[in-house]
């Protein structure tokens, strides 16, 4: 009798509460931007009188299926991606009925490759990263046609490279990070082949299996979205390289180095100018219509549009963002100010 | 059947009864030395386990126990009535106030790039801490305080020695001038590690200084009182049924079956009914302990099933027959008689299954329990996230000192755990009959 009063209670209590909506901001997305995003929910809620925002590590891709599925106080308000929203997101989203969503650029954030200190620096083009890595390569013997990728060894791709096996431990296909990479890094190698290049308009895709697909015979591994695991393994393995984002590389200066892709090396400034080529925007999509409904949404972009998080010397500086140039942060700042919705 | 054999192979060949007896005893020692072998491996193989449980525990302790402490700095804060104004508390510049304090620790830092490396020696939380002081009792305004204030978290990774001294500088997170005035803190003796209150007091947070396990230790409460208010009527309801009045067909049978494939399904299975069921088709709150808890006892009510119905069935029948004998009714003879001594079982299998629930963590990815949460939960809607989520959290995080905590976060869960069983084991100890 006594349990079942409990069950009762505890139903009528939980019944009373979901039914008067949400006092909490909730934010889904990339986990690339989650320790940006956890850094300014934590600060905001602690300086505020709101409640702190709740946020989901779900990735970029599993985050906008979230944010899609509908308005409402049960769907998530904001959602962080490491990469742009795709048309077919966006369409996803109208049909759903989340028509006005606000694009906040966040900042960059530059992807290393990165090995062991105790094993010497890499330097590396981006046609060396391509060849390393992608399923079938141009044929080395000057035909126009393509092979299996043949390279077991970095020496054979370069013969500047050490004479190391290939070994390089990677985010899987759900991650932004992979994206990212697949795009600026593999794409980047692939076209400084002209023919391959022309493949691009000729047969769009042929050219993006070519470019983007990575190995499967176990030069590539898979490491899952746990960064730290690859920096524990890139420790115990000298001769294997890690992609992950600049923000692990950062933190971890001490263990690991960073490799020097097309000359420049991955470091603060390099990525901030632009010059490191492997760096890549970071976003948040906002409900415009959540704006008004739930309390503390819109001062949590005022707190991280400002310049004491994203400036360039703000707290999330030090987590590892790469603030954008100031006169790119006033313009995004005003559209977050005054929720310009977003057309694609 | 061994020695059978050789007997009666010995019979056909008529050989004599003495080599028949050397044979016996050449076979004799072989046969010891097979046991002897048999026992030493399985000996070994204990050893292997003991040795792999002391290296795992060996490694979560050595990594978790600095975690239990945290280095804090003394400073005079000023509660300056010029930063401090009485009508709006809650947003007056607390960080000046400690900036200030640091600056008049080192009167001699006056340029802006070393000042900025200056404050970075103190947690972005000693603010917080000054605006709850502060906010709790106003007269402060105008006094200056000495405070143990939370160091940042390298300063307090250096203090434990896991940053290498002697290291070149672009390769340390913190700079030779940090080292140095790191040196006349602890000279001047304001600087002191203590004992960690805040990892028990707090929730999540980003700066590892800050971070506690409270916000995940209450959500694992909840979760696991929902579990427990939800399976164990459930459960025993059901197995008293199955076991005591249920007629024996090929219905009850199909059930039974049933019952036992559950406990075997993959606990994740159990998240996507929870998304499909509890969150897309009832609109129950996401994140919320409540939810959780309707997912786990889900997971849990077949292992409660099936511990409950092995305790049921062994009472023994004469319990039964006796009670009918003197004239008790079906009902009166399962909740007087059976049930009081199968309790113990029953409750000791519900306690193994919450302790299952309590280390699961894939069915809650699913309805949004795995989430960056900073404040404690105060009831089962809250959002929420449980320990292992939190482990899980920890391990993912950039910032070095996150890796012990990761492991002193374990060595929490791991102490529930044991807690757990160990109530189960009391219980059963304590009531306990044997025939």
């Amino acid at each position: 009798m006594k349990k079942t009063l409990l069950i009762a209670a505890c139903l009528l209590l939980a019944s009373d509460v979901w039914a008067g909506g949400r006092d909490y901001v909730s934010i889904v997305g990339s986990s690339t931007v989650y320790p940006f995003a956890t850094t300014v929910a934590e600060r905001f809620g602690k300086t505020s009188s709101f409640k702190t925002p709740k946020i989901e590590s779900t990735g970029s891709g599993g985050g906008m299926k979230l944010f899609c599925a509908g308005t409402g106080i049960d769907s998530p308000d904001i959602t962080n991606a490491s990469r742009r929203i795709k048309k077919s997101e966006y369409d996803t989203c109208l049909k759903n009925g989340v028509k006005e969503i606000v694009e906040v650029k966040v900042g960059y954030d530059g992807i290393v490759l990165a090995n062991s200190k105790k094993a010497t620096r890499f330097n590396l083009s981006k046609r060396d990263i391509y060849l390393a890595l992608a399923r079938i390569v141009p044929d080395p013997k000057g035909s126009n046609g393509f092979i299996e990728n043949p390279y077991t060894n970095w020496k054979e791709v370069n013969a500047s490279l050490p004479d190391i096996k290939i070994e390089v431990m990677g985010p899987p296909p759900t991650s932004g990070t992979r994206d990212a990479f697949d795009e600026l890094a593999m794409q980047g190698g692939c076209k400084t082949f002209p023919w391959v290049k022309a493949l691009k308009k000729s047969d769009k895709k042929k050219f993006k299996t070519v470019c983007e697909a990575l190995r499967e015979d176990g030069a590539y591994i898979e490491a899952g979205e746990n960064d730290n695991l690859i920096i524990q393994k890139l420790e115990a393995n000298p001769n294997a390289l890690g992609i992950f984002g600049f923000s692990y590389l950062d933190q971890n200066a001490d263990k690991i180095q960073g490799a020097i892709v097309d000359g420049v090396a991955p470091d603060f400034d390099k990525i901030s100018d632009g010059s490191y080529s492997i760096s890549r925007s970071l976003y948040m999509y906002v409900k415009k219509s959540h704006a008004e409904v739930v309390p503390g949404l819109k001062e949590f972009l005022a707190e991280f549009s400002s310049d004491r998080a994203w400036g360039d010397e703000g707290y999330l500086s030090e987590k590892g963002l790469i603030p954008m140039p100031e006169e790119e942060r006033a313009q995004v700042g005003k559209t977050v100010k005054e929720l310009i919705p977003l057309q694609l | 059947m061994y020695i059978r054999t050789q007997m009666g192979h010995q019979d056909k060949k008529t050989t004599t009864k003495a080599s028949a007896t050397e044979r016996v005893q050449l076979g004799l020692a072989k046969r010891r030395r097979k046991e002897e072998r048999f026992r030493k491996l399985s000996f070994a193989a204990v050893l292997l386990s003991i040795g792999f449980l002391v290296l795992l525990f060996a490694s979560i302790i050595s990594n978790g126990w600095p975690a239990f402490q945290r280095t804090d700095i003394l400073l005079d804060v000023h509660f300056d009535q010029k930063v401090l104004d009485v009508n709006s508390l809650v947003n007056a510049n607390y960080g000046k106030l400690v900036k200030q304090a640091m600056r008049d620790v080192f009167p001699e830092v006056t340029s802006r790039r070393d000042k900025r490396e200056l404050y970075r020696l103190v947690s972005s939380g000693a603010s917080y801490e000054l605006q709850k002081m502060v906010t709790a009792d106003p007269t402060l305004i105008g006094k200056t305080v000495s405070l143990w204030l939370p160091a940042d978290d390298l300063t307090d990774m250096l203090m434990k020695g896991k940053i290498d001294r002697s290291l070149p500088e672009a390769e340390r997170p913190i700079s030779n001038k940090q080292i140095q005035w790191i040196d006349q803190l602890i000279a001047q003796k304001r600087l002191k590690k203590n004992f960690n209150t805040t990892f028990f007091q707090a929730g999540d947070s980003r700066e590892p200084e800050l971070s506690g396990i409270k916000g995940a230790l209450t959500g694992s409460l909840f979760t696991l009182l929902v579990t427990l208010v939800l399976s164990f009527p459930v459960a025993v309801a059901a197995a008293i049924y199955l076991e005591e009045f249920a007629p024996k067909n090929k219905w009850t049978d199909l059930v039974e079956v049933n019952i036992n494939n559950l406990a075997a399904v993959p606990s994740i299975v159990f998240g996507l009914l929870g998304l499909a069921v509890f969150l897309n088709f009832f609109g129950m709150p996401r994140s919320s302990p409540l939810v959780g808890g309707m997912v786990l006892s889900l997971m849990t009510l077949p292992t409660i099933i099936i511990a409950s119905r092995a305790s049921l069935k062994a009472v023994p029948p004469s319990i039964r027959e006796a009670a009918l004998g003197v004239g008790a009714s079906k009902m009166q003879t399962v909740f007087h008689h059976v049930i009081p001594l199968a309790m113990p079982g029953m409750m000791t299998g519900t306690i193994i299954g919450l302790s299952q629930a309590l280390g699961e963590t894939a069915p809650l990815l699913m309805i949004g329990m795995v989430a960056f949460i900073v404040d404690v939960p105060g009831s089962v809607t809250d959002p929420a996230t449980v320990l292992p989520v939190q482990i899980f959290l920890w391990a993912d995080s950039p910032e070095r000192a996150f890796v012990e905590r990761t492991s002193a976060a374990i060595l929490v869960l791991l102490m529930f755990l044991i807690s757990m069983n160990g109530v189960a084991i009391y219980l059963r100890r304590k009531f306990e009959r044997r025939w």
